[in-house]
């Protein structure tokens, strides 16, 4: 943690506020988020200024990333807009190998003179920092793509809309919520466009534009009498989408247990602000959970986080070999478990499959950031662990001969590495609804939404709470609950996994701003599923009387 | 680039200032220096070197506010980025929580600079690696520490005639030590302003033995336990405890500090009274910056004053709703210690748990300050005195509020990430279960 973290103001809603301009570049009028940036022949000239320049000094693979990552972000609260940034970050990072070591350079000079400097100081630290390189780097092969493009199937730009029509929907869904009780509202929408082209010495020349999306509410009600408050967060994912997220969609809505509403491809976001408030209110009345073992009715919305925490994390495999052990931790999914073949990470229903190719998802993108196909591959099949997640340096340590493709990095100015794709639970063969599993469930609780989530550095032990909690008696759902979290041990908790709904069920969660490295980076990932049973888990009561 | 000086950075200012024809213009720049290293697995990882200068200018007619940012000081550019901070503050939506920027105010003298660590190179970098590296390899353990050292200056000026200036140098550094049968681990965290306070060898072996003596922890019953925190473990607690220190939240009726009935708990007991918070800028352990974002003066101030909250921190905005004089957010926090050191600690203890560090610390209920989190890189069960053997970890769930209710014994103070925290011995702290995690 750094110190500037004790210099954070603090209140509901500031700190999103207060995210400093510089972390996303600088601050421009719309007008130039729409402006066009180089055309692919300029930016394939200036690479292979960078690619020659390395090549020339004794390099022996180099890539270069032009990126212009352009950002929008409205943050209002109740009638006022807050705050709308737009930000654009341009330059060039150079990555190199040169005696078997890595060295990276970036500029913000995006000329052939600022791009050869760039790729000569690269090339100097590698050649300095093999000195002390104990471990030369091999680099898995890959397939030389030539000149190619790839674009997030979006149907509507979203910095495109004007900024009015997206903050007068904002004060739209807060006035909503007001109306229904809330005392308190704030929501934003975060939009980040992408554009990166990618070059390297294996003969790829890759032009990709990258869109992602994410709306969030939350509502607060407070008792001033009894000095109570509760909040209740909107149930919207972000999206590797455009502004076609925004237009609600009768199909894309489901409704779940206690009139619940929740969202697939389309969200609804005055439908969800009235929801919000209305829940929000109860919440202050509901009761207590009686701690003890319960069978968990999970929806995607909660679920996807445990994924994320429980195995998304573990199973990169940097964290595995021990390159993560100072800040994010280790993982118990060692090496030898792996190598087994019968690692049990869950029961017989559980298929885990990572990929940064599902359509709508956050971490979808053609390439990854060193040039590799992107694709889907197992990490857990039928309850086993088969695999990690791995890129062109790393896959020869787990005797495999292709990058994973998830290669990332938040920006031209950072250099590129392991990053989590998108990881998600298939969806059950059986044809059963989530009102089919509660039928079932004799005592339980139903989960729906993110919450507060704690994870141990090897990712054993966790405990998850959620947006909304509701009692589950005899097949009944019987009313909503307050002070609800699990504990469980991963490996225990996804052996307890009894059923999974079917695809008719799946939608997607995800994290746009998960960090990762030192100094950290962020990324986004999507994490997909199905309503899923999980037998006898250890509930704790989190209220206290203070 | 170079650090700014104080008359260099006021001629940059009014040149930007000198463009304006808003109604209002308010100019920052801010310009750092900075260096790291990251090793793991007894080897360097990677190594960077980065530097970062920025001008943000503001302007506004009315309540229209516009915000535009460059990062290329010449003439031409300012003039241009000024220009658009005008036009779109014309296009801005009514901001009716903008405050006019404000007159001159009376900063406090800090020192946060040392051209000792501005100095600080690469091969000093790889010094501090290899003290950990070398140690690590000669006794059976794994490095794995990430050092960055910055150089840093701020500086504000606007149409009211504010200017403000401030520069800094700080070094964090953190150090992970595994054992290599995976049994052990041992973490230890250092900060200073000035390198010259830095011992890396000396912080490398902390984590080593702690690495050692933490191999083949037993398993306790979790539940409530007298426990001796370091510093580095309470502070992320009190940090979070802290941030509710907001007088609009409160006011608002959404925060702990919001009074039953209403109103706030401004005034009200809410720990035990030896506890004792306050920050001050000039503090020459923990310098901190002597103006606050918005050009406010960050002064001396008391938070927890005898286990009574003594002061909420109040923005422009709200202190002006509520007619107080605002108070800016401090820039370092400082908790009153006593005389105990670690050992005195552990010898007058008859059975507890010794912390060194808490990790992945999240709100489980805002209402009552409820955290959860696991204790990490040793902990050790304290039996007559003595640290007996080492101890798996623990889930805890617990309110810093509660924690400060149940002190019994307040130590030495330590810096931790820029404040000054100290030892401390509470008891009946809840740990809910166990985790495997080394």
């Amino acid at each position: 943690m750094k110190r500037r973290d004790f210099i954070q103001i603090a209140g509901l809603g500031a700190g999103a506020t207060m995210l400093p301009l510089s972390m996303f570049g600088k601050s421009v009028s719309v007008e130039a988020l729409l402006a066009p940036g180089l055309d692919v022949a300029q930016k394939k000239v200036l690479a292979d200024v960078a690619l020659n320049t390395a090549k020339s000094m004794g390099a022996s693979y180099a890539d270069a990333r032009i990126g212009r990552y352009l950002n929008q972000f409205l943050f209002t609260r109740e009638d006022k807009v807050q705050n709308i940034q737009n930000t654009e970050s341009f330059g060039v990072g150079i990555r190199v190998i040169a005696n078997g070591t890595w060295g990276f350079s970036s500029t913000i000079d995006v000329t052939p003179e600022g791009i050869k400097k760039a790729t000569e100081i690269a090339v100097s630290i590698a050649k300095a920092n093999s000195k002390i390189q104990k471990e030369p780097v091999v680099m898995a092969p890959v397939a030389s793509h030539g000149e190619v493009s790839w674009k997030t199937p979006i149907i509507k730009n979203a910095i495109a809309v004007s900024v009015e029509e997206k903050a007068d929907l904002l004060l739209k869904a807060n006035a909503a919520a007001m109306e229904n009780g809330a005392n308190y509202v704030n929501s934003a929408l975060f939009q980040v466009n992408e554009q990166k082209y990618f070059a390297s010495t294996e003969g790829s020349y890759i032009d990709q534009d990258v869109h992602r999306i994410w709306p969030t509410i939350t509502a607060t009600v407070i008792d001033p009498k009894e000095g109570k408050f509760k909040s209740r967060q909107g149930l919207s994912a972000p999206m590797g989408m455009g502004y076609e997220y925004m237009d609600p969609d009768p199909k894309e809505m489901i409704e779940g247990p206690g009139g619940i509403k929740m969202f697939r491809n389309r969200y609804d976001i005055v439908a969800d602000s009235i929801e919000a408030a209305l829940q929000a209110k109860e919440m202050l009345s509901a009761k207590s959970v009686e701690p003890g073992k319960y069978d968990l009715v999970l929806e995607p919305n909660h679920l996807g986080l445990t994924i994320h925490e429980s195995v998304g994390h573990p199973l990169e495999l940097d964290r595995v070999l021990g390159y993560e052990a100072n800040y994010a931790g280790t993982s118990f999914a060692t090496l030898d478990k792996w190598k087994s073949g019968n690692f049990n990470y869950g029961s017989k229903l559980v298929n885990l499959v990572a990929d940064k190719t599902q359509v709508g998802s956050l971490g979808a993108v053609g390439y990854d950031d060193e040039g590799v196909k992107c694709k889907e591959w197992d990490l857990v099949k039928e309850g086993t662990l088969v695999n990690y997640q791995a890129i062109r340096d790393q896959v020869h340590m787990i005797d495999q001969k292709e990058s994973h493709g998830c290669c990332y990095s938040q920006s031209w100015n950072d250099v590129q590495f392991q990053r989590m794709p998108n990881v998600s639970l298939k969806a059950g063969q059986q044809k059963l609804s989530p009102a089919e599993m509660i039928k079932n469930v004799e005592k339980g609780i139903y989960i729906a939404g993110r919450g507060s989530y704690s994870i141990d550095q090897q990712r054993y032990n966790f405990q998850f709470g959620g947006t909304v909690y509701y009692e589950i008696k005899n097949g009944e759902v019987v009313g909503m609950l307050n002070d609800v979290a699990y504990q469980s041990n991963t490996q225990e908790f996804w052996n307890s996994c009894a059923a999974i709904c079917d695809e008719s069920d799946y939608r997607m969660f995800g994290s746009f701003f998960d960090g990762k490295g030192q100094p950290s980076q962020i990324s986004a990932v999507s994490h997909g599923s199905a309503t899923t049973r999980f037998n006898g888990v250890n509930v704790i009561n989190t209220g206290r009387n203070i | 680039m170079a650090i700014y000086s104080k008359e260099e950075a006021k001629q940059l200012l009014d040149k930007a200032l000198s463009y304006s024809k808003a109604e209002t213009c308010e100019v920052n720049i801010s310009g750092d220096n900075s260096g790291n290293i990251r090793y793991a697995r007894n080897s360097v990882s990677t190594a960077g070197y980065q530097n970062n200068h920025n001008m943000v200018i503001q302007s506004s007619f009315g309540n229209r506010v516009g915000v535009a940012t460059l990062d290329e000081f010449t003439d031409e550019a300012i003039a241009r980025s000024v220009k658009t901070s005008e036009e779109l503050a014309r296009l801005a939506p009514e901001n009716s929580e903008f405050m006019p920027p404000m007159e001159q105010q009376k900063y406090l003298e800090t020192k946060q600079y040392f051209e000792s660590t501005a100095k600080i190179d690469p091969d000093f970098r790889a010094k501090v690696a290899a003290s950990s590296i070398e140690p690590a390899r000669a006794k059976g353990v794994t490095a794995a520490g990430f050092l960055n050292d910055s150089a840093q200056f701020s500086a504000m000026a606007n149409t009211s005639g504010l200017f403000a200036y401030n520069q800094s140098t700080n070094l964090d550094f953190t150090v992970t030590m595994r054992s290599n049968d995976g049994t052990g681990s041992g973490w230890v965290t250092r900060d200073v302003n000035d390198v010259n306070l830095f011992n890396a060898s000396e912080a490398s072996n902390i984590a080593i033995d702690k690495a050692l003596q933490s191999r083949n922890a037993k398993a306790i019953e979790p539940g409530k336990y007298t426990v001796i925190m370091e510093p580095a473990a309470s502070i992320n607690l009190i940090q979070n405890m802290f941030r509710s220190f907001n007088a609009r939240t409160a006011d608002e009726g959404r925060s702990f500090m919001s009074k039953e009935g209403g109103g706030t708990k401004l005034g009200e007991k809410i720990v035990d009274e030896r506890v004792n918070l306050y920050s001050d800028p000039t503090h020459p352990l923990v310098p901190g910056a002597p103006w606050s974002g918005d050009g406010s003066a960050v002064k001396k101030m008391d938070w927890l004053k005898g286990g009574v909250v003594n002061n909420l921190f109040y923005s422009r905005f709200w202190a002006k709703e509520k007619g107080v004089e605002p108070v800016p957010f401090p820039s370092n926090g400082i908790m009153t210690g006593g005389d105990a050191s670690l050992e005195d600690l552990i010898k007058e203890t008859k059975k507890g748990v010794l912390v060194t560090r808490l990790w992945y610390i999240r709100t489980v209920d805002p209402q009552t300050l409820l955290y959860t989190g696991l204790t990490r890189d040793g902990t050790f069960y304290i039996e007559n005195g003595k640290i007996k053997h080492p101890i798996k970890n623990f889930r805890f769930n617990e309110s810093p509020i509660i924690m400060l209710n149940n002190l019994e014994t307040l130590g030495q103070q330590v810096r931790v990430n820029g404040s000054l925290i100290p030892y401390m011995k509470i008891r009946d702290f809840t740990f809910t279960s166990l985790s495997d995690a080394v």
